[in-house]
């Protein structure tokens, strides 16, 4: 899809998130209760190379939208360092630098009915970035930029003069597409950019994606818990499984040699399509309760291939050539 | 048959006029089958299940055709009558299984209820019934789970919690909305082995209603895709998946993303179907799909097409006029 550079644009290592979820003061101090901490995301690290797509996968809860939000910015990490394009981005006390290198990138949200302002026209909330950025020299260019976005999204210069309630949900999210590249970003975070959309209406939005990273040289984070749709438009995959990675691999061999034994569950478990009558093994379990994760391992009560190792220690994220995984069973060569 | 539908039109009378959400369609399901029903959202497939199930709110109303249960006609019941026949011989299952439950009482009275309403036998007779369900729909150590409140369970229990207490009075038909579309994958595929095991060993007739058609290709028989509230094509689920005739239906598993093949290294762009669903008040008239149709002739503008055999499958396309697929 795309040439990629050994230069990795977003660098992140052990990157980590707490949410303080504990009762409030007066509770804690009457019920004698402890400071609870949830540990959303934790020591995460990879990088994400210039030009290429690298999609985030896991199931809900396992700190894939909160890493989407540490990267752009709208939380800070707890622990660990974010670089873009080899520039601390995560410390408060670099403000200026900070706030240079946040321009160059920009995010697609899930829900295309929550993230446009109803009460704004559609020219506006397009030429929002343009104006706040100061990318434009007088009004005439704003509009003239606006009506460029708007049409190379799919959609005609008069739509501007709409609300976004006028739109379908496809249609809204192209305006949130126009609108996150009128900043003329290098970097998109799309979190779940397709989830809230009918197939057909998918498949024009992953289209357009991909044409628009190819003309425009864009490198794309895509997060997704659909494998399928991961398996279509990434060049490398991370998967992710209660706040941790747990595997990173380029896209064709995890779909066709998964790893880590949660990543083959995960693909066993998405439907068969093409009818081949395969046999599956059964997937056992859930997902544990983020907030008293398992000792060790967290995948080891719904691994099949966990010993006392697993139960004790928990695996770290090897790299062997340019994939790695965080498992003790593979490094062991047991599976 | 179980379930017979025929000629269903569904219509909203407003104000501003009638809308038709549902135009004429005719489809049955046999006992133990499992028939799929697909479609973009506003298709008029939930619709077509809470008429089903009796529970259309005005202005919605059922304006012509039939609704058929082991031969008996139910789409014209008094409210009274209606609510018997839910519950005891429809059993219904919701996308979200958390508004399905009722959070203030334990999963266990909610089921003993639900059993004594519809069955003459006694509050102890009624708990092992629901222990048994319990155990049926794989929920581990149902004696202790049983007095749990919903809020403690997790959403893929909880979904089987909602599968039990449809399940209560051993119904003929069950109607599935969007069962697995809160969950996560893993739990999706544990639902789905669930209710098409049930299926199969109460000769229940399920109508799974769904976008996801992975879903479908994994649990039904037969398929029936809808576009614009009609059918455009219904079949077995193999013909419909790999041999779709209607061009909506191959352009809908053409957009449909695959996990790539080992040997497959570059990606090409989605088949894409350009444009969108039709709203309700601008139907275009003869076939509903022929704007967003790269087939369409001049007979689609003016005629609508009914389904008609082509090959296993019923298409309602003029390019099979002839039957010739």
């Amino acid at each position: 899809m795309s040439t990629v550079q050994p230069s990795p644009l977003l660098s992140l290592s052990n990157v980590g998130r707490d949410f303080d979820v504990s009762r409030p003061w007066l509770n804690r101090i009457i019920e004698r209760a402890p400071r609870q901490l949830l540990r959303a995301v934790d020591s995460v690290s990879f990088d994400v190379r210039k030009g290429e797509t690298f999609a985030l996968v896991g199931e809900s809860g396992c700190g894939k939208s909160t890493l989407a939000r540490l990267i752009v910015g709208l939380y800070a990490p707890s622990r660990g360092s974010i670089r873009f394009d080899g520039v601390e981005i995560s410390n408060p006390a670099a403000r200026v630098e900070t706030t240079r290198m946040r321009r160059r990138m920009q995010m697609i949200f899930q829900d295309p009915f929550a993230s446009l302002n109803p009460r704004w026209r559609v020219r506006d909330i397009v030429a929002e970035p343009i104006r706040v950025l100061g990318l434009a020299a007088d009004e005439a260019e704003v509009v003239a930029r606006v009506a460029e976005l708007l049409k190379q999204v799919g959609l005609a210069p008069e739509d501007g003069e709409k609300y976004p309630h006028e739109f379908s949900g496809g249609q809204r999210q192209r305006i949130s597409i126009a609108r996150a590249l009128s900043g003329r970003p290098e970097f998109l975070v799309c979190d779940e950019p397709t989830s809230a959309l009918d197939v057909s209406v998918q498949a024009q939005i992953l289209n357009l994606m991909s044409e628009l990273q190819t003309r425009l040289g864009l490198t794309y984070l895509f997060i997704s818990h659909n494998l399928a749709v991961v398996s279509h438009v990434a060049d490398r995959v991370g998967v992710m499984y209660l706040g941790r990675l747990v595997e990173i691999a380029d896209a064709q061999d995890l779909f066709a040699q998964p790893k880590h034994p949660y990543s083959r569950m995960l693909l066993d478990a998405v439907p068969d399509l093409e009818m081949s009558g395969r046999q599956r093994t059964p997937v056992a379990g859930e997902v544990p309760n983020p907030l008293s994760p398992p000792s060790g391992c967290a995948f080891h009560p719904r691994c099949p291939h966990a010993n006392d190792r697993c139960k004790i220690e928990s695996p770290k994220l090897i790299w062997h050539g340019d994939a790695a995984s965080a498992c003790h069973a593979v490094e062991e060569n047991r599976i | 048959m179980i379930l017979e539908v025929v000629d269903l039109k569904i219509e909203f009378r407003t104000r501003h006029g009638t809308l038709v959400a549902v135009d004429g369609i005719t489809f049955s399901i046999a006992p133990g089958e499992v028939l799929g029903v697909v479609g973009e959202s506003g298709a008029g497939k939930s619709l077509t299940g809470t008429a089903i199930i009796g529970l259309l709110e005005p202005p919605g109303c059922i304006a012509a055709g039939e609704i058929r249960l082991e031969g008996e006609r139910i789409d014209n019941l008094p409210y009274e009558a209606m609510r018997r026949i839910r519950g005891r011989r429809i059993g219904a299952i919701f996308q979200d299984p958390l508004t399905s439950l009722n959070p203030l009482y334990t999963i266990g009275a909610q089921l003993v209820e639900t059993i004594r309403t519809h069955l003459d036998i006694g509050a102890a007779e009624a708990r092992e019934r629901a222990l048994a369900l319990l155990r049926e729909v794989g929920i581990p150590a149902p004696e202790d789970r049983i007095d749990h409140y919903p809020h403690q369970f997790s959403g893929g229990m909880r979904q089987r919690v909602v599968i039990a207490l449809a399940l209560c009075a051993e119904p003929r038909l069950i109607i599935a909305d969007e069962p697995t579309t809160a969950l996560d994958v893993s739990i999706q595929a544990q639902i789905i082995q669930l209710l098409k095991k049930l299926a199969r060993e109460r000769g229940a007739a399920v109508m799974l209603i769904t976008h996801d058609m992975g879903v479908i290709a994994e649990t039904a028989d037969r398929v029936a895709v809808m576009y614009a509230g009609r059918i455009a094509e219904i079949g077995p689920v193999r013909e419909v998946i790999r041999a779709a005739r209607h061009p909506y239906t191959a352009g809908l598993m053409g957009s449909i993303p695959k996990i790539r093949a080992a040997t497959q290294t570059r990606r090409g762009p989605l088949v894409q179907i350009d444009g969108t669903m039709p709203r309700l008040n601008a139907i275009p008239p003869g076939c509903a799909f022929h704007p967003r149709c790269a087939r369409c002739f001049e007979r689609c503008l003016t005629e609508r097409p009914e389904p008609r055999p082509v090959g296993a499958n019923l298409t309602a396309c003029w390019l099979y006029e002839h039957g010739a697929a």
